[in-house]
């Protein structure tokens, strides 16, 4: 495996006396795109979070590039590290452009105001995103999933290697979902190393090229999609009892829950 | 009519009403831009007509030469009364405007929310309390006295907020509930000795309409470098609050980190309310309504809300002292009930008319 650019190091993760992980030791490899996948309150986003360094563990360290993420200047991190939070706020009346221009923050300074670079790196993020005809709109007037595309743009003139993205299909309809996690697709075959939280199993199965899988706080299996999505682990983390098929599109692992399934409620 | 008055007629409101298709609007960004440095000037235009009639205008009717000889001549009959009254009066005017106008915006910016003024930090409460036990316990009765304490009462207040509202773990709601509780208990003290003591009640009676008649008492150039500072201070913090704006955890992703700018930001609205506070009393008005005012022109980047409710905040408080003056001449009505009188209606069509904006 290749070396680690964010990794969690014997992380002790929690809310006040609420721990979620102990112990929690979790490598993000680079250049792939891993997600994390598991049950509700299986502390996913709470891992997302320290990786993130919203979350400062109790116990043990989250590295980026080895050394600790919270002996780092933040604004130096932010330029290694976008994050898309899961409902970040637009103020009202905020355009498009706008927008997106915030993300150029960790590369500018009192003295560095907005420049020529920031304008260029602007406008790639959105026609990255396929949003450039929509610059002058106000944000409020888009639709969910142009909104999301907006929001990946803004973390885009970020200009990271890393992106974490926390459930960014989340409140999307099925259209707008594929459409974010193409984008997703496309930014990791140009080299970024990608980081998300995802809910749906099979997207999660087609669109991963790294899978973390997590029940109670604890990483329960590790891999490659077509290694770890088996009926065996899918049961073990959702106690859910299924087929896997090959998904006729892609090939990747299919989950199929069974029948029987019924018999649960 | 004043520049606050004029804003939302220059600017029909952008996006909020939804109602103005997106391809009509397709060079937007760069005609505000225009727009915004063209509503600058304007506004530095308006400052300056009022500077000359907050200078002219008062008791004592004067023309434009005597004003220029109560300026320039020492021997001139009207040189104390331009020099020693209405110069300072309009300096502190225009200090005073400014901070509370800057120190609403941030507030605004720092909680996003819309409907936060300086007082929810508790600033009017703690200037109040120390006024009345200057007043009970040390027995002040001028006005000069009560400035500092005044002053510290505004700052230990804003600490109490900030301390109960959990330190560096203060969120924008236990920042409002702990500023909630900070005014309720120092309003009970001050309420307590208003009721046992006669004398404090009459110098509360006074200190809490808002006035600039005793500007002229005031230490002129301590209060503007002060503001001065603390302005400078907030302005810089537009850009972090930009990034702010889209809420903690984006904030924190593009390498801000939120607490500290929200102690930051909590102390340069200390210094700028308290200090206008101590000076002038309670002017509740300005710090809510101008920032409202300003974002309905400017749209929601606070490298331009933040200068903008700075010189509205400046205009509008010398407009309102002004018109005070010239009312009920010979007399005076203190500046706090005019901006009551002029911003409360305003504010309310401002409300009605178009949504208060999310922040």
């Amino acid at each position: 495996m290749t070396a680690s650019p964010l990794a969690a190091r014997e992380a002790t993760l929690g809310y006040g006396r609420n721990v979620i992980s102990a112990d929690l030791t979790v490598d993000i490899p680079e250049g792939e795109f891993t997600v994390i996948m598991g049950p509700n309150a299986c502390g996913k986003s709470t891992l997302l979070k320290a990786l993130a360094r919203m979350l400062k563990p109790s116990h043990g360290t989250v590295l980026l590039d080895g050394k600790d993420i919270h002996h780092q200047p933040t604004r130096a991190v932010a330029r290694r590290l976008g994050l898309l939070p899961q409902s970040p706020t637009a103020p009202d009346g905020i355009t498009v452009a706008d927008l997106v221009a915030r993300g150029r923050y960790p590369h500018q300074g009192i003295l560095r105001q907005w420049s020529a670079e920031d304008e260029r790196v602007t406008g790639e993020a959105m026609e990255a995103t396929d949003i450039a005809d929509l610059a002058s709109r106000g944000v409020d007037e888009l639709s969910g999933g142009q909104r999301q595309r907006v929001w990946i743009a803004m973390v885009l003139a970020q200009q990271t290697p890393l992106l974490l993205l926390d459930e960014p299909t989340t409140y999307l309809d099925i259209t707008h979902q594929i459409e974010v996690l193409e984008l997703c697709a496309k930014l990791h075959r140009e080299g970024r190393t990608l980081v998300a939280v995802l809910h749906d199993l099979n997207q999660a199965a087609r669109y991963a090229t790294h899978l973390i899988a997590m029940r109670g706080g604890a990483v329960v299996a590790e891999g490659a999609p077509a290694d770890i999505v088996t009926a065996e682990t899918v049961r073990e983390v959702f106690d859910l009892p299924c087929r896997i098929i090959d998904d006729p599109e892609s090939g990747t692992p299919l989950v199929i829950p069974s029948a029987r399934a019924r018999n649960l409620v | 009519m004043s520049t606050a008055h004029r804003a939302p007629d220059l600017a029909p409101p952008p996006a909020a009403d939804g109602a103005s298709p997106g391809d009509a609007r397709g060079t937007a960004p760069r005609r505000r831009g225009g727009r915004r440095v063209t509503g600058l000037i304007v506004l530095l235009a308006a400052i300056a007509v009022l500077t000359v009639l907050s200078i002219a205008v008062g008791a004592r009717a004067m023309d434009l030469g005597e004003v220029w000889a109560g300026l320039t001549d020492p021997a001139a009959d009207t040189y104390p009364v331009v020099t020693e009254l209405r110069l300072p009066r309009t300096a502190i005017g225009l200090a005073a405007g400014a901070a509370l106008g800057l120190a609403g915006a941030l507030m605004q910016a720092m909680t996003r929310n819309p409907l936060a003024d300086p007082g929810l930090l508790g600033v009017n409460t703690g200037a109040a309390a120390a006024v009345v036990t200057g007043a009970y316990f040390l027995g002040f009765t001028g006005f000069t006295q009560t400035i500092g304490f005044a002053f510290a009462g505004a700052a230990a207040a804003t600490v109490a907020t900030y301390l109960i509202a959990g330190a560096a773990a203060a969120t924008p709601a236990r920042l409002a509930l702990a500023g909630a509780a900070v005014t309720a208990a120092g309003f009970a003290y001050v309420s307590a000795i208003q009721l046992m003591d006669a004398a404090s009640l009459e110098t509360m009676r006074f200190w809490s309409v808002g006035s600039l008649v005793n500007a002229h008492t005031a230490p002129v150039v301590p209060v503007v470098t002060l503001i001065g500072f603390a302005s400078a201070v907030g302005i810089l913090l537009a850009r972090p609050l930009n990034a702010l704006a889209l809420g903690d955890a984006t904030a924190t992703g593009l390498g801000v980190d939120p607490r500290v700018l929200r102690v930051a930001g909590i102390a340069a609205i200390t210094v700028l309310a308290g200090t206008a506070t101590a000076v002038c009393g309670p002017i509740v008005f300005v710090g809510l309504v101008v920032p409202h005012v300003v974002r309905a022109f400017t749209g929601p980047d606070q490298n331009w809300v933040l200068p903008y409710s700075m010189l509205t905040g400046a205009a509008f408080l010398v407009l309102t002292d002004v018109i005070g003056r010239v009312v009920a001449r010979p007399g005076e009505v203190q500046v706090g009930i005019v901006c009551a009188v002029v911003g409360g209606p305003f504010f309310i069509s401002l409300v009605s008319r178009r949504k208060v904006a999310r922040l």
